[in-house]
């Protein structure tokens, strides 16, 4: 009687988890949210232990209690410890967590199930998709923290990617079919699902890397929800559904933001056309010190920043919100620009931001502040690159052809600073920097803001 | 045609479950602005951390002289816990920047 609470606090868990995801999606309740989705887990995990029906060993209780003290520890001090400009990479390792989880349950139970031919797939593709969600999620890691910086492409490797695929599919149905209890093919199966993922993720370009993370993320919930399936069970069930569904929306919403079609990502447009990235336009460059520019921006009636990842890389959110109110008791306007893909994830930005305080409102969505640019005195692009490229619009040859841009070429000035005139993340030249009205601040995000601050406060 | 109406009534609550969950799944996430992106994937995330109840159930059912089993069944309750755990509180930090505006 009593073991069947569990039911009950399911139910619960799923609705919170459906609320979670909801209140997630709107900025003044996402906190709240998040809080709320962790307390049906909580709960969920507290009645699959203590309300579980027959005998069960001590020891199985103390692995149990002690993974998931072990786990705790590791994941908050990680999750405490780490500085915002590495959040999307470790999105992706947690990802990959997950995915591991899933394959592994479906490693172990395997031989409990022969012969039941249901059953049978139901492991073999939670596990398949777990350890493709696992190895592609690592590379995805790998390449966010900078580990693996260069896409690797082995000759024809959307034919041989299709190859393992197909390949997979047919291995899984032959142990299917013929119900074998040799659990060498589990493992071999399981070999050739990690190699896939890995030849899944590792020829698309850094840039594309939130589509992808985003993507796994709906395979590691579709992974958690063949798990509901063979245990019967309802809370992972809608879990993993409810994520899976999701996370592939929210993929193709973050596709749609780039313009890059979700078959593009995976078969590589970006390949296609890379060898053009050294080239591109040449000529010369004008440059601009802090205290020249200083003087300038103090006598502008608006500006709009634009930042990049070059802004999260040098931790530059909060002299640049100096930089903001020094302006505005000046006269000047002051607004943030912010691309949907800027940074290395939709929202990378915003979040960036946010923790110097910015105000909410002054953070303006690209539809809504590509008419203000001919408006505009001075626009300030840190540490951005492709997501100001003219190349966009104009140039059908260029990888980034078709990506909605913010238009700051129409601004009455371009001040843009970069470390270097190296290419951006797509690895392409960006002809806005030879134009006319731009001016290069070459330098560290923060140091050449903190520069700019002080010459500002000189000027008073 | 048989196995496929045979398997459709014994799992019909479940395939019920999973096709309601998708549309839900679908409305959730309707217009969600570009801010909250990063902090709804990451959310996301760490819902599908409910993999680790899974990892429970393969622990309390295994034999108890299974070793391979019982390790990578800790394994597995190790790494689910690592998802809940580190995908809820990384995206608490995230959301936690978004609290301060006025």
């Amino acid at each position: 009687m009593i073991v069947e609470i569990k039911h009950i606090v399911y139910l619960l868990a799923s609705v919170s988890f459906i609320m979670g995801l909801k209140m997630l999606s709107n900025p003044k309740t996402a906190r709240n949210g998040n809080l709320l989705a962790a307390a049906g887990m909580i709960g969920a995990i507290i009645a699959a232990i203590f309300f579980h029906k027959g005998e069960v060993s001590s020891l199985i209780y103390w692995l149990i209690f002690g993974a998931i003290a072990l786990g705790t520890i590791v994941g908050w001090v990680t999750a405490k410890k780490v500085q915002m400009t590495k959040m999307p990479e470790l999105v992706s390792l947690f990802n990959g967590m997950g995915g591991a989880c899933a394959a592994l349950i479906g490693l172990v139970e395997f031989h409990h199930y022969v012969g039941d031919a249901t059953s049978m797939s139901v492991i073999l593709a939670g596990m398949v998709i777990g350890s493709v969600s696992f190895s592609g999620s690592m590379i995805a890691w790998a390449k966010l923290n900078g580990t693996l910086r260069n896409a690797i492409r082995l000759p024809k490797y959307n034919i041989l990617n299709t190859i393992i695929l197909v390949g997979l599919f047919i291995y899984a149905a032959y142990i299917v079919y013929t119900g074998t209890a040799n659990e060498l093919h589990i493992y071999t199966l399981f070999a050739a699902a990690i190699l896939y993922g890995i030849l899944f993720v590792i020829p698309i370009g850094g840039a594309d890397m939130p589509v992808v993370i985003s993507l796994l993320n709906s395979f590691t919930g579709l992974a958690a929800a063949f798990g509901g399936f063979l245990y019967g069970n309802q809370v992972m069930l809608t879990g993993g559904i409810l994520v899976g569904s999701a996370g592939t929306l929210l993929t193709l919403v973050m596709c749609k933001a780039m313009n890059r079609p979700l078959f593009n990502v995976i078969f590589g447009a970006f390949g296609e056309t890379e060898a053009a990235g050294g080239g591109g336009p040449q000529g010369n460059v004008k440059e601009v010190g802090p205290s020249d520019l200083a003087v300038q921006m103090n006598y502008s009636k608006k500006i709009l920043i634009v930042p990049g990842y070059g802004l999260a890389v040098a931790q530059a959110q909060h002299v640049i919100k100096e930089l903001e109110q020094i302006l505005e008791e000046r006269g000047v306007e002051v607004a943030y620009a912010i691309h949907p893909v800027a940074g290395r994830m939709p929202g990378h930005m915003n979040v960036l931001l946010a923790e110097s305080n910015v105000d909410y409102d002054k953070l303006k969505e690209m539809e809504d502040v590509n008419p203000e640019f001919p408006q505009t005195d001075i626009v300030l692009v840190v540490g951005a690159n492709d997501v100001v490229n003219p190349a966009a619009k104009t140039d059908p040859t260029s990888p980034i052809y078709g990506m909605p841009i913010l238009e700051v070429e129409n601004a009455k000035n371009v001040v843009v600073n970069k470390r270097s005139m190296n290419a951006g993340y797509a690895g392409i030249q960006n002809e806005l920097f030879f134009r006319d009205k731009t001016n290069m601040l070459f330098g560290d995000a923060k140091k050449v803001l903190t520069d700019l601050v002080s010459e500002l406060k000189a000027l008073d | 045609m048989n196995d496929f109406i045979q398997f459709f009534t014994e799992n019909k609550e479940i395939i019920f479950i999973v096709i309601l969950m998708i549309f839900v799944g679908v409305e959730v996430i309707g217009k969600v602005p570009a801010v909250l992106h990063t902090p709804l994937m990451s959310g996301a995330n760490a819902i599908h951390g409910v993999v680790i109840v899974g990892a429970i159930l393969l622990m309390l059912n295994i034999e108890p002289d299974n070793i391979l089993g019982l390790s990578l069944g800790t394994i597995a309750v190790f790494l689910g816990t690592l998802n809940v755990v580190g995908g809820f509180v990384v995206t608490d930090r995230m959301l936690e920047m978004f609290k301060k505006k006025k």
